[in-house]
């Protein structure tokens, strides 16, 4: 594959998020301007250098409503990525391409909602589809039969994996324990300093069997931003790049959105294979690079498959490579060291892009020792994204 | 507890492309697109054969019988007043990539398993005959 232009020429220069809560008590505007307040303060960039503005189709705070809450002047580049949670990693990847095309030389990724307490994504399509258009008729042959929310919808596909693969409900577990193990010990995570065992896992209540409770993530309240500009311009910023080596985007074959279950495969994430391949395919690196991962854990079972996906160990071997603790801090691939979205928040993956910059930085709570590449993925069961960070060397 | 479905089941809307899906159990027959060229059936409705991309697709009826390629036992309350049910990923004998979401009814949750043969039959609600499955062994 060839080598994309912008990859070692762009980072992310700055980092900022609100507090991660159940109730934030203030509008997802708000909680958006703070995110990308802070993300500029952390660059020590001011708001009107910037020319570019990235978030999820889903977001519902439109860039030029930022731009005049924090006085932001004239935007050049204005982008906004469909796919739930899959668009995570994208927004870096299209800033990075403005950035190296000479589009615009600052550009803020970001995503806020009042996911809790607002608009929850977990209740999934509760209602009688109301126009039979291409996007949601798909959901007519499911609600009927009270197929409706994305556990059920990953469930149906964990099934399947478990069958195939042997792995069973306590390799799952172990995901939730590693998560939970790493959100402990970072004060900003929702289940700060409230670990769990194996045994809390399996004794959790079932949501939609094979997934129990604590294999689902949280829903948040929260925002969180990124700055992405030149490695030039980063190098004479506050903090160290996180530079840019590798971005990503991937749809499969057969791909639906939440239930590819028509595709050749009923087993697997042919999406994030798309992205591995554009991955290691234009970096030249490979999974033997990565330090740490930073994987998409709205359900424990994707974590599995991600890693299969990706290429750290072959298919239907995540169980064995997750057996001996290797995804915990101090194992072969510590895996959502700030928690995942299962122990510090859910934030549509934002959360964890800014957890592989911090690693890269040597500044977070949980540091793994000799970073040089982390890995980070975005929403799965989706079309989706991923991106590879690497100090700056 | 044998399993049935939701206590509330939220209903498609009926259309020109999946109207012959959605009624055609009236006469006690499940349905699918198939191509009049190269013969695949196809599921969901499709604009044309994503096999041949022969702009010929016509509905046919097929035995009814499938096997059981996935499954989930529902438990959280997302339609509240439910009992657990089973949502199931079906292919049909006939094309196993031709698969349908349903549910199984007639089964113990503990004796489900992924392979087994189940054959359709319909619950009519409003306009349309919803397709369940029941397994052929079962005593029905
Ligand atoms: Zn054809």
């Amino acid at each position: 594959m060839t080598r994309h232009s912008f990859a070692g020429r762009v980072a992310i220069a700055g980092i900022g998020a609100t507090e991660f809560s159940k109730a934030s008590g203030r509008s997802e505007l708000r909680l958006a301007a703070e995110a990308v307040d802070a993300a500029l303060r952390d660059a020590g960039i001011a708001p009107g250098e910037v020319q570019g503005m990235v978030t999820y189709s889903a977001d519902t705070n439109p860039d030029i409503d930022i731009a005049r809450a924090l006085g932001v002047g004239e935007l050049n580049f204005f982008s906004r990525i469909h796919y739930g949670g899959g668009a995570a990693c994208a927004t870096v990847q299209q800033a990075a391409m403005a950035v190296d095309a000479g589009v615009a030389d600052v550009v803020v990724c970001y995503r806020a909602f009042n996911e809790r307490s607002g608009n929850r994504f977990g209740a999934g399509v509760q209602d009688r589809p109301p126009v039979a258009n291409a996007e949601n008729a798909h959901f007519s042959f499911y609600s009927p039969f009270g197929l409706l929310a994305p556990a059920q919808w990953v469930a149906m596909a964990a099934q399947r994996y478990l069958h195939m693969s042997g792995a069973t409900t306590e390799d799952l577990g172990r995901v939730a324990v590693a998560d939970r193990r790493h959100a402990a010990t970072n004060p900003r995570a929702w289940y700060y300093e409230k670990p769990i065992t194996l045994e809390d896992h399996q004794a959790s209540r079932w949501i939609v069997e094979p997934l129990r409770l604590l294999d689902c993530c949280q829903e948040t309240d929260g925002g969180q931003a990124l700055v992405v500009t030149s490695i030039e311009r980063a190098r004479d910023l506050a903090n160290p790049p996180a530079v840019v080596r590798a971005a990503a985007q991937g749809s499969g074959r057969g791909q639906d959105m939440m239930t590819s279950y028509y595709r050749d495969d009923l087993v697997g994430l042919p999406e994030m294979e798309v992205v591995a391949a554009g991955l290691w395919g234009s970096s030249g690196l490979g999974p033997g690079d990565m330090q740490a991962a930073i994987l998409y854990d709205h359900f424990t079972p994707y974590v599995l498959m991600q890693l299969e996906a990706l290429g750290f160990c072959g298919w239907g071997e995540a169980k064995d490579f997750v057996a001996d603790g290797a995804i915990e801090i101090g194992g072969r691939l510590p895996v959502n060291t700030h928690g995942g979205q299962l122990g510090e928040a859910y934030l549509h993956g934002m959360n964890g892009i800014a957890e592989a910059v911090r690693q890269v930085r040597g500044t977070a709570v949980n540091q793994v020792a000799g970073i040089e590449h982390v890995v980070v993925t975005a929403g799965t069961g989706v079309p989706t994204s991923g991106l590879i960070l690497g100090v700056d060397r | 507890m044998t399993a049935s479905g939701p206590s509330l089941r939220l209903l498609p809307r009926v259309d020109d492309e999946n109207r012959f899906f959605w009624t055609g159990g009236a006469d006690g027959r499940l349905r699918f697109q198939r191509c009049a060229v190269c013969a695949h059936f196809v599921h969901p409705p499709a604009p044309r054969c994503p096999f041949c991309l022969a702009d010929g697709l016509r509905p046919e009826p097929v035995s009814g019988r499938a096997l059981v390629e996935s499954f989930t036992v529902n438990h959280q309350q997302w339609i509240p007043g439910s009992d657990p049910y089973i949502v199931a990923w079906v292919s049909i004998v006939e094309q196993p990539d031709v698969r349908l979401t349903t549910n199984l009814v007639g089964v113990e949750p503990d004796d489900l398993r992924v392979g087994m043969e189940v054959v359709v039959e319909f619950e009519q609600q409003d306009d349309v005959y919803l397709p369940l499955f029941r397994p052929t062994s079962a005593p029905s």
